[in-house]
């Protein structure tokens, strides 16, 4: 652990902040456009996988196993060397951010498929007795009660989609991750590894860390709420049989 | 049409299939030895997480808590990177060994005890949900019976939470494989960084002297392709076991 005391690898990471502001900007915005992709992406494929239609259904089972079943690098590299040899490449964080956005939301359609399956099959024949088309049930009905069952899920997938952005490095990335790198292997910058890490792993504790308690303190909530009205309706049964 | 027909003959190459499979084998090593570590380190850090509650060892709760949220809310990549430089290495690892250089071991045991230690952070928290779910009359009857805590933990606590967690074990393990990619960003020593490797010499391999979309697509398809395998037939174990966990209490209440 040397240099986690030494004043002149603190001074050095300290004269070189911008690095660490730019890695820091990078990560969150690939991050936030990720996210707001993968979402899309899940709640299309979410829905479609508990839809009637047999052929939506498939494809969206098919998309979610080919991409859960493959790694995360092994994408990026495909879409950026693909994209590369055939003379359209992207840029590094456009592909970090598509990529990025194609795997976890075959996550959040995972997510988002187990939310609506979790909601009783009266609700739906209910919303539908009343007249209500696809998009009012769905919209009205089902969405509202399944978004406590979703969110916890969720959240845990934004925090693996925020240290994900890691994956960027093998394309060369501008991430945080990538750019604490090469500041410590840096010609002139090198060599203040302990001070780097330090700080590049506390920007990314101090972003995950609310957003994955924020995710068990809901899920335990929720489940203690769930225990309760169990407990009531089995009580009021009890009753019923007395 | 020319160039994909360059490609594949990168895949008759027998030379070039040796070193993919071998990438095959560390990656499914790798990923195995980071399980089964983290399944007992793991299960250490949740025991304590979850029952050094008395004041004297309460210490040591915190100190299982501060390891565990660290290491799951920071990426596994800054820990490769982190290992490489302070990570000590013993003896044993420096020298030519499984058709690696010195050089490569060394890398191969840094970056495996990175991916240890991050496995089995989330271990920990998969094991602990285990615990949780365990009702807490189970130890209140070990305990009638006149089993130390220890005991109701080895004997009792730990089989029933073990059991429990199986499915999410396993799919911890695709995870870990998929994860064990990361190891690519530093050695060439698993299979996304063999592929990696093939493609950066492709010119070499398909006989045209250039590197093609074709060649792309052939070769990062192939370690797709032997991905998927893997992973898809152990996602659907998980899904079988789940669904016999969940037919098993109720065959108890029937029968």
């Amino acid at each position: 652990m040397s240099g986690i005391f030494s004043q002149n690898a603190w001074l050095k990471v300290w004269t070189y902040r911008s690095t660490f502001v730019l890695g820091l900007i990078n990560t969150v915005e690939t991050a936030l456009v990720g996210v707001l992709l993968s979402l899309a992406i899940g709640i299309v494929l979410g829905l479609m996988a508990t839809g009637k239609k047999k052929i939506l259904k498939g494809v969206s089972r098919i998309y979610v196993e080919l991409i859960q079943n493959t790694p995360l690098l092994l994408q990026v590299c495909f879409l950026y060397y693909a994209l590369a040899f055939a003379g359209h490449s992207l840029g590094i964080l456009a592909t970090g951010i598509i990529s990025l956005g194609i795997y976890h939301g075959a996550y959040m359609a995972e997510v988002v498929r187990a939310g609506i399956e979790a909601i009783p099959k009266g609700q739906f024949e209910a919303a539908e007795s009343q007249g209500f088309g696809y998009i009012g049930k769905m919209f009205y009905i089902i969405l509202p009660q399944s978004t406590k069952i979703i969110l916890p899920p969720m959240v845990n997938q934004v925090v693996n989609l925020i240290k994900n952005t890691s994956c960027l490095y093998i394309i060369g990335g501008a991430d945080l991750i990538s750019l604490t790198y090469s500041f410590v292997t840096g010609a002139t910058t090198g060599g203040a590894y302990a001070p780097a890490y330090l700080v590049s792993g506390a920007l990314f504790f101090i972003i995950c860390y609310p957003l994955s308690k924020l995710a068990s303190v809901w899920e335990e909530n929720l489940k203690k709420r769930d225990q309760r009205v169990h407990i009531m309706a089995s009580g009021r049964k009890g009753k019923k049989v007395a | 049409m020319g160039d994909w027909t360059a490609s594949f003959s990168i895949l008759q190459n027998g030379s070039i299939w040796i070193y993919i499979l071998k990438g095959v084998l560390f990656t499914l090593i790798i990923s195995v030895i980071a399980v089964v570590i983290g399944i007992l380190w793991g299960s250490v850090l949740a025991l304590v997480r979850n029952y050094c509650t008395q004041p004297k060892s309460r210490v040591w709760k915190w100190l299982a808590t501060i390891y565990i949220e660290v290491f799951r809310n920071t990426p596994l990549l800054l820990w490769i990177f982190i290992c490489l430089v302070f990570c000590p290495c013993p003896d044993l690892f420096e020298r030519k060994m499984f058709g690696l250089t010195s050089v490569e071991t060394k890398l191969l045991f840094k970056a495996a005890v990175a991916l240890i230690l991050f496995t089995s952070s989330v271990i920990a928290e998969i094991v602990r949900g285990g615990l949780n779910s365990i009702a807490k009359g189970q130890f209140e009857a070990g305990h009638s019976q006149g089993f130390s805590t220890v005991q109701v933990m080895i004997y009792i606590v730990l089989p029933q939470a073990y059991r429990n967690v199986i499915p999410t074990l396993l799919s911890q393990v695709i995870t870990t494989i998929k994860d064990s990619s990361y190891l690519a960003n530093v050695a060439t020593i698993e299979l996304m960084a063999r592929v990696k490797k093939i493609l950066s010499s492709a010119n070499m391999y398909n006989g045209t002297g250039s590197i093609y979309v074709s060649d792309v697509f052939v070769l990062f398809g192939c370690a797709a392709a032997i991905y998927f395998v893997i992973n898809y037939s152990l996602s659907c174990l998980v899904r079988y076991l789940q669904k016999k966990n969940k037919k098993e209490p109720k065959a108890v209440t029937l029968g």
